[in-house]
């Protein structure tokens, strides 16, 4: 046997952070980077008496995920208790959900392969413990806030495959406004279960599950380290224990928690605090109305709606308030959308990059995006000018472009007779070259319209300059 | 048990306690005799949904008030001993 | 002064409202009354002298302002130990709770303090609640004032004992498996467990969450039932509490019972039942037959199996309840001999071996049990179908009458110590009253007799959910129809 001759089992298992204001089951604010314990109450610190009462936008965020990737979500819900110790767990349990989930089933489709979702489930958060030589000091801001579990089902073989499902799941959910999928920070964070088998083999390996890898490059590094191990103690016939395993990113390694680990016996049981939730059809509905169209779907609907290239609709969907900008500025602007697509994805995505794209929207609307395509469209203003136009109104917040453009002179003009002046004037001045042109150096014609243009000061309508150029030079 | 509970009990409480359990667990063994197939268990008697509330913040406790029980504390963080490894 | 004695909620209210009394002095009674007779009987953990004195004279300030007062100002009423009280100790009754100060008022607090009530001290009980004698307090032995050898009754003892030795005009407990009405029982009062959800568990502290409730004692009915007006409804920090309205409960009571349908449950008049305590029952029931009820035989099969199934419950959510007294942010934190500092695992388990009591370490145990992996059907989930049956039994016997008839306790009060050692004999003390918290049910203990050593018996009168208004009325015909109530327990200075 070699290494050929195994093929690994990943599954993954993502926490993401919501986006709520306040905690999941308290009114305590979510905001990272609070000095220690300045977002707690009796709620949160699991004072004695305290009771939890339930964000009903984290529902709203569950079902919205759920349905966004093909989720059944489960009308009868209940949370669970998950009972152990640990200094940054206050009430020695943390609220999840167990045997009845928010979501089941559902799907994401990556790189051309199916991976199945067993379940996605609501959950609090723990605080955080910092360890020095003395001690550890004890910090619950981040205890109750808001997680999501995402649990895939063992469908992934190799690293690469579950860095495309980490980073398609992570499009998702920023897409959908419920994660700002920053693993640095830990708003979206991954353990992943492995384990390996003889190639084409039924039963599954013993899994190791590996915790605490904080960037996409990390992940596919420890699971490729962990795979490459255990088919090391599988050849030298040994067999995988199960157990958690820690990544290591200086040594780029794995390794097992040290010392007796404890049997886990999380006495999981319902949460005597909270009633089941019933969650109706008709607040399902109220969600799905409000879901937006997800990426891909878009991104089909963009090629055969607006006639855009491949290319362009990737770059216009990657996010999702340009993608929903692109929408509004077609419904404005009546012309060839493969014009507008170059539009945005070049001058305005590079101040929109700048500004943050949601600050330019709401500098510069759709209606005057359109007006702006309009306009060149029926030669009033080069695409220079446009440029020039579109910068000003962003730095104003405000402006009419045809005010612009007459304040600032930067019509350009399609008068035949002032722009043959030009031509003129700029053939005569150039004879030599206008020998060489008629000689057969047919290049020249670019230097020719872009002298017209610099006399003009860019306002002279280049097609009309390279017609008349053209005309004057064969005549 | 006493371990998962963290609880750690002198040898005499042990045998106390394992026979006073035992006894009590004799005692509830009476349930098996019920016949509780097909019945959806109780763990309410409320028959209403979990109610929500919405995603508003409300203020936190002043710090020295979050606190102001701890046993220790450094600045504005609990803190406890070392944590030894597999704890 | 003595001829004012005792006075009941109501009547101390509107003597206060009218200028009759002064608040203030109503008040240094109460705190009299607890100096001289507190020593011995052990009700109080903590007299909040000083407070109390404040929020009298604040009550005479608004009355002098002419201002309206609310519906409790000036009454002193006295609270358990295991509600939340802000800047006031809240030890549960706990080694593992000593020192600890709440940073926040529990709601029924806040609304105590909303209608002018003057916090007079927290009182005594059961380390978390847990017991039926008052005797797994931490702090104190707290004594039976009808016969101070004897137990009050538990775990909300203390309790009953600062109303019925009359330190207070009334009380908050609460209530898992009895221990509002037993104690109310053994200690000649009334007390009244609310239907789950009437009245809000926010800073409640936890023992069992799906069975407590807080509810109130006082020498009267119409006492009771006035502050169960004042501590009932709807509360958004809890999120078991109902929605539904609250009656003023006090202005509804009748005197006559005609029409009333009476179940007696044949299954609670059997073998460990005290003659004298079924004798006073019998007695009980046919008053309640002369004001006008109508009585009838019906069945709770499943009663054998409550205690049972109510010990499995309540422990297995008491374990996971009992996890957050680590040592971490509050309370008691074990250190080494030498007073250094523990590794994290020994400071744990050493906090919670050396704070928590006895009885509370058997019951996270059992509950640990209860729900392990291997176990969890067979014991938690079991337990849970159970109590479904037991529901139903109940939702069919009130499908044929209005109110359950019961004796409270099986025996009335016990020397203290009789049961220590002996675990299940004590669980065995609330068997009448378990199966009202696992139905989620309101029930009301009303003395109805005494036996021949003089030790108080009581009546419970049970009822579906949020039928206060109708056990309170029939407790309160028959109340009115006996001369129980005019009997006070031998004062020390008149003994
Ligand atoms: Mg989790
Ligand atoms: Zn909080």
């Amino acid at each position: 046997m070699t290494r050929a001759d195994f093929e690994a089992v990943i599954g993954l298992e993502v926490h993401a952070q919501l986006l709520t204001a306040s905690k999941l089951f308290c009114g305590c604010s979510t905001t990272f980077g609070a000095p220690p314990n300045h977002h707690t109450c009796p709620v949160c610190l699991g004072l004695p008496g305290a009771l939890p009462v339930l964000s009903r936008r984290a529902v709203e965020f569950a079902i919205r995920l759920g349905l966004a990737v093909g989720c059944t979500i489960r009308k009868k819900n209940r949370f669970a208790r998950k009972n152990y110790f640990y200094p940054d767990l206050p009430k020695g349990y943390q609220i999840s959900q167990y045997e009845e989930p928010i979501c089941e089933g559902g799907r994401l489709d990556v790189a051309g392969k199916v991976v199945r979702l067993r379940r996605i489930h609501m959950e609090e958060d723990a605080g955080k413990c910092v360890h020095d030589a003395a001690g550890s000091s004890v910090d619950l801001n981040r205890a109750g806030v808001p997680l999501l579990e995402i649990v895939s089902e063992p469908d992934l073989s190799t690293p690469e495959e579950a860095g495309v499902y980490l980073r398609a799941l992570r499009d998702i959910v920023v897409y959908l406004g419920v994660c700002d999928g920053n693993m640095e920070e830990g708003s979206f964070r991954c353990d992943a279960n492995v384990s390996v088998r003889r190639a084409g083999a039924r039963e599954l390996g013993t899994r190791a599950e590996i915790k605490n890898v904080n960037s996409f490059r990390f992940v596919e590094k420890a699971i490729a380290y962990e795979i490459a191990r255990q088919v090391d103690v599988v050849l030298s016939g040994g067999s995988v224990v199960q157990e958690t395993r820690l990544f290591d990113s200086d040594r780029g390694i794995t390794q097992s928690m040290r010392g007796k680990e404890e049997a886990h016996d999380y006495r999981y049981f319902p949460d005597p605090d909270l009633l089941p939730l019933d969650i109706a059809d008709a607040s399902i509905d109220d969600v799905r109305r409000t879901l937006p169209e997800l990426p891909a779907a878009r991104r089909s609907r963009f090629l055969v709606e607006y006639g855009i290239s491949e290319a362009d609709a990737v770059v216009l969907t990657a996010d999702r308030v340009v993608a929903e900008f692109f929408d509004v500025v077609m419904r404005a602007y009546a012309g060839d959308g493969r014009r507008a697509a170059g539009f945005l994805r070049t001058d305005w995505l590079r101040v929109a990059n700048d500004r943050g794209a949601a600050d330019v929207v709401a500098r510069v609307p759709a209606a005057k995006i359109a007006q702006l395509l309009q306009m060149v469209d029926a030669g009033t203003i080069s695409i220079a000018a446009r440029r020039e136009v579109f910068a000003l109104l962003v730095d104003a917040g405000e402006g009419d472009p045809e005010a612009i453009v007459r304040e600032r002179g930067l019509a350009q003009t399609s008068d035949a007779g002032a722009i043959e002046a030009a031509v003129d004037a700029v053939l005569s001045a150039n004879p030599n070259e206008v020998a060489a042109y008629r000689a057969g150096k047919e290049k020249l014609l670019s230097f020719f319209v872009g002298q017209v243009m610099k006399a003009t000061r860019g306002k002279a309508n280049p097609a009309i300059v390279n017609d008349l150029v053209l005309k004057r030079l064969r005549s | 048990m006493a371990s998962l509970a963290r609880l750690e009990l002198s040898a005499d409480e042990v045998d106390r306690y394992r026979e006073q359990l035992s006894q009590i667990l004799d005692y509830v063994a009476d349930l098996d005799a019920i016949d509780t197939s097909g019945v959806e268990p109780l763990s309410h008697a409320v028959p209403i949904s979990a109610p929500m509330r919405d995603d508003s913040t409300r203020p936190s406790l002043p710090p020295d008030e979050a606190l102001a029980n701890a046993p220790a504390r450094d600045e504005t963080a609990f803190r406890v001993p070392p944590i030894l490894a597999g704890e | 002064m003595t001829a004012r004695y005792p006075m009941g909620l109501i009547e101390t209210r509107d003597a206060i409202a009218c200028g009759d009394r002064r608040a203030r002095d109503v008040c240094d009674e109460a705190l009299r009354a607890i100096e001289t007779r507190d020593v011995e009987l052990g009700a109080f953990l903590h007299v909040d002298a000083e407070g109390a004195g404040r929020d009298a004279e604040r009550i005479d300030a608004v009355l002098a302002r002419g201002e309206r007062p609310g519906d409790l100002a000036g009454v002193p009423i006295a609270v358990k130990d295991v509600i939340v009280t802000r800047g006031l100790p809240t030890t549960c009754g706990s080694r593992i709770l000593d020192g600890f100060i709440p940073p926040y008022d529990a709601t029924v607090i806040a609304r105590l303090r909303a209608a002018g009530a003057v916090l007079i001290g927290k009182t005594n009980c059961d380390e978390f609640a847990m017991g039926s004698s008052n005797e797994n307090s931490a702090y104190r032995v707290a004594r039976n004032p009808w016969d101070t050898t004897r137990v009050p009754g538990g775990s909300s003892g203390g309790s009953a004992v600062a109303v019925a030795a009359n330190m207070c005009a009334a009380s908050l407990g609460s209530d898992t498996g009895g221990s509002i009405r037993q104690p109310a029982s053994l200690a000649g009062v009334v007390g009244l467990k609310p239907t789950y959800g009437r009245v809000s568990r926010y800073g409640l502290v936890a023992f069992a969450s799906s069975l407590d409730q807080v509810g109130p004692f006082a020498r009267a009915v119409r006492d009771v039932a006035e502050l169960l007006t004042v501590i009932a409804g709807h509360d958004p920090l809890d999120s078991t509490s109902v929605d539904a309205p609250v009656p003023h409960y006090s202005h509804n009571l009748r005197t006559t019972l005609k029409g009333v349908r009476v179940g007696v449950p044949r299954e609670y008049f059997v073998e460990g039942i005290d003659a004298e305590v079924e004798r006073a029952v019998r007695g009980a029931l046919g008053r309640l037959k002369d004001l006008g009820a109508t009585i009838h035989d019906v069945s709770l099969p499943h009663t054998p199996y409550a205690l049972g199934c109510y010990y499995l419950i309540a422990t297995a959510e008491a374990s996971s309840n009992l996890a957050r007294y680590d040592g971490i942010r509050f309370g008691f934190r074990a250190a080494r001999a030498d007073g250094g500092a523990l590794a994290l695992r020994e400071q744990y388990t050493a906090t919670r071996e050396r704070g928590f009591g006895d009885e509370v370490k058997r019951r996270i145990m059992l509950g640990t049990f209860a729900l392990s992996s291997g176990y969890y059907d067979a014991y938690y989930l079991k337990a849970q179908k159970v109590r479904a049956l037991i529901q139903r039994d109940f939702d069919a016997a009130f499908r044929e009458v209005d109110v359950i008839a019961t004796p409270t306790s099986p025996t009335a009060a016990w020397k203290l110590g009789a049961k220590v050692a002996d675990p299940l004999q004590m669980y065995l003390a609330d068997i009448y009253t378990v199966s009202c918290n696992l139905a989620g049910n309101c029930g009301v203990s009303v003395p109805c007799g005494f036996t021949s050593e003089n030790l108080p018996i009581g009546l419970q009168i049970l009822g579906p959910a949020f039928a206060e208004e109708r056990i309170l009325s029939v407790a309160h015909a028959y109340e009115q129809s006996e001369a129980w109530r005019t009997r006070v327990p031998p004062h020390p200075e008149t003994a």
